[in-house]
């Protein structure tokens, strides 16, 4: 409902905002969003959280590359803070968290979650207080960087809310311990419909739902029910039901055969990982997180890396390529398409590489030739 | 005094000139009377079952085994293994097995599960290795996965709290990890592995998962000269597609163990490969390794075009079990060298034989 209302303001305009009155709290970002899609000079205000290590040195890189691509975007940028804060329970302060809620994008760097007690983990309070009920990693081999497999082109979307990560255990007596499982309707819903919108605006044919119903009958026979109800609105996308060992087996042997794919959170968490492990790392990884109300925060899932950090010498491609997936959530395709281009050139071409691809290029230097290549 | 260095020259020619395979003398000792025959029982199940299982009959009847099956037709509608079925298998102690089709989403449980619980076969084992001549993407493969294979996520218990919302029971218990880690272990220790890797998730999982990694902890401090290290389940997939030479041994609850265990076969070579078998205190049975699809496709059936190396291997593997290892080391080599010539394979390992093209070759190369 809530994406359908988000959809029905972007087509319609400027006007919607009256029409449809404010479905959510702030319509400033409503016009903002609207306001983009009518003319492009109007900056718009998104999140970036440098975050730790090589964090802000990947950040600067995005933000000359947009800069230099003429990307109508204005950072407002947070920090993870050195003390809890009371109202958020972690280090995420409580202005972050209404900053992106108010600006309904964000771009996240890694953050390294301290270790300690007393305190949620960092991505789990994003996710917790976003919503964000989607994880989106598109994983594509990348020409020019060669890994064992080459024409691996697939997305995986996975749910990001329950499933076997609900962390209900208990003890049930010493020596017997009970982990609890929740799928429910609702939640199976939300991320089939998004898993169907995706593949239909970005022209994928089909989706496979990942699943264990042989064995779990009740829980992802739920989840399998979803989706083929999601399946019927769009006859136009095949729709297929793999068992998720014949899909892991499928994936290291012909990742050709996939193109979009939707799990729970379990399985989406291993098989996420697999996917990137054929294209080549989490270094090379983008990634997006889907929330209500159109929320969309894209982040670089690789960690912190504090051996290398402030020596110029990270890779920024995840955080560049999580930076294109949000300015194609904000349907600035024109850009998102030109920023691609120059970055699959600059890998494609092998002048320019950072360390871990096998070159020797900085930071800097590499995002020079991203800038030179638009 | 002559004539017995005759023979070993010739033993020595042979190993020299040969293609690799050692023929070696065995120095394994019977009792009297080990070689009566051994009754085996034998399920052909679904799909491309029959077809396999009745390629290792051919060729244990072409090497003299001192095996004899008791076939048993169960499939995989049946809501329960028959009676017969699990006395000739609890008489006979070890049993191998074609695949049983679980309907998906339908109301009955795995049949493979069932017999899986009522046996108390609780290690699965599947053997994922690189075959000489067959090319993969991957090199130095050779990962032995342990997976616990009764409780877990597989404990079936699920039930819906309210219409919309349904809970499903992870069961992780000591008694259970601790068994599975000590076999792991043993198996390690008894086979000459040198590293036992335990896959989890407890950064997520703490309770359940944390309960399996102590368990493993207390018994890899019994072992001394074997390496115990741990990884997260996910970063455990990255490697294996990225760098699976530093694997050997993994040891993983029930679900995280079908998932490993497909991926590993999938980059050594395949399911139609890989051996495996399921083992308990008291009872065996063995079948193919990684269960990925393991019906097959009906089009495999009708064609006749299965892979039957999985099944001749796991077979392999129950000889020796049986205690019979010359033969099962005269089956494994005469199988490795019809894969490494290339001439004789089936559709998914890229040729175009039919299952009996291959056993015919497989019984030719038998000495």
């Amino acid at each position: 409902m809530t994406m359908a209302a988000n959809l029905a303001r972007r087509l319609i305009g400027n006007r919607s905002t009256q029409i449809l009155g404010a479905v959510n709290s702030s319509s400033g970002a409503a016009t903002s969003v609207a306001r983009a899609f009518c003319s492009s000079t109007t900056p718009i205000t998104a999140t970036l959280f440098p975050g730790d290590g090589i964090g802000p040195e990947i950040a600067e890189s995005v933000k000359k590359v947009f800069t230099t691509a003429g990307v109508p975007i204005e950072w407002e940028e947070h920090y993870v803070g050195t003390e809890i804060d009371p109202r958020t329970q972690s280090f995420l302060t409580w202005e972050s968290l209404e900053s992106v809620r108010r600006n309904k994008v964000g771009l996240k760097g890694p953050m390294a979650t301290p270790i300690g007690k007393g305190h949620r983990s960092l991505n789990l309070t994003l996710r917790k207080e976003l919503n964000l009920y989607a994880n989106v990693r598109p994983c594509y081999s990348l020409p020019g960087y060669k890994t064992r497999y080459d024409d691996v082109d697939l997305i995986t979307i996975r749910e990001n809310t329950e499933g076997e990560y609900s962390g209900l255990e208990h003890q049930v007596v010493r020596g017997v311990v009970e982990s609890l499982k929740i799928i429910t309707r609702q939640a199976s819903l939300r991320v089939a419909e998004y898993a169907f919108l995706y593949a239909k605006t970005h022209g994928r044919e089909r989706v496979s739902a990942i699943h264990k119903a042989n064995i779990m009958q009740k829980t992802d026979g739920l989840f399998l029910k979803c989706c083929r109800e999601v399946a019927e609105k769009y006859p136009e996308i095949t729709y297929e039901e793999v068992v998720i060992d014949n899909c892991c087996m499928m994936l290291v042997k012909n990742p050709a055969l996939f193109d979009v794919l939707v799990m729970p959170n379990l399985y989406g968490d291993i098989i996420s990982d697999l996917c990137a492990g054929l294209v080549g790392g989490l270094g090379l990884t983008p990634s997006c997180n889907i929330g209500e109300d159109g929320v969309a925060l894209a982040e670089a899932v690789h960690g912190s890396a504090p051996d290398i950090a402030g020596k110029n010498l990270a890779n920024p491609t995840a955080l560049l390529l999580s930076g294109v997936m949000m300015l194609r959530h904000l349907k600035l395709n024109e850009q998102a398409e030109q920023i691609h281009s120059a970055i699959i050139n600059t890998i494609a071409e092998g002048k320019y590489r950072t360390a871990d691809l096998g070159g020797s290029s900085t930071t800097t230097e590499f995002t020079k030739a991203i800038c030179d290549h638009l | 005094m002559s004539r017995r260095s005759l023979t070993l020259l010739k033993n020595l020619a042979r190993n020299a000139n040969g293609s690799g395979f050692q023929t070696r003398s065995v120095t394994y000792m019977p009792r009297p009377g080990d070689g009566a025959p051994r009754a085996v029982t034998l399920i052909p199940g679904d799909g491309i079952g029959p077809l396999v299982t009745n390629a290792v009959e051919q060729v244990m009847e072409a090497m003299h085994a001192p095996v004899f099956f008791e076939k048993y037709d169960v499939h995989g509608e049946m809501s329960r293994v028959p009676a017969e079925v699990m006395e000739s298998i609890r008489k006979n102690k070890v049993c191998l097995k074609g695949g049983l089709k679980t309907p998906v989403g339908g109301g009955v449980s795995s049949l493979n599960v069932q017999l899986r619980k009522e046996l108390d076969l609780f290690a699965s084992l599947v053997n994922c290795f690189n075959l000489p001549g067959l090319p993969t993407r991957h090199e130095n493969v050779d990962i032995v996965v342990i997976r616990e294979n009764t409780e877990g996520e597989y404990a079936g218990l699920e039930h819906e709290v309210v219409p919309g919302v349904v809970e499903s029971l992870k069961v992780i218990t000591k008694f259970c990890s601790e068994r599975i880690a000590k076999y792991a272990f043993e198996y390690a220790y008894l086979n000459n592995r040198k590293k036992v890797t335990a896959v989890h998730k407890a950064n997520i999982m703490k309770l359940a998962d944390g309960l399996f990694l102590e368990s493993c902890r207390e018994v890899a401090k019994k072992y001394p000269s074997i390496t115990y290290n741990e990884i997260i389940v996910d970063n455990c997939c990255m490697q294996l597609v990225a760098k699976p030479e530093q694997f050997d041994v993994m040891v993983t609850p029930n679900l995280y163990g079908n998932l490993v265990a497909n991926t590993a076969a999938g980059i050594a070579g395949g399911t139609g490969v890989m051996p495996g078998g399921n083992v308990g205190a008291d009872h065996a049975v063995f079948e193919q390794g990684a269960s990925a699809g393991n019906v097959g496709k009906d089009k495999i059936v009708l064609e006749n075009k299965a892979n039957p190396v999985a099944l001749l291997l796991s077979s392999a593997m129950m000889l020796r079990h049986l205690q019979f290892p010359s033969f099962a080391d005269r089956l494994e080599t005469a199988v490795k060298k019809v894969i490494a010539e290339g001439k004789c394979r089936t559709k998914d390992l890229g040729g175009t034989s039919t299952t009996q093209e291959v056993v015919d070759a497989v019984i030719a190369k038998l000495d």
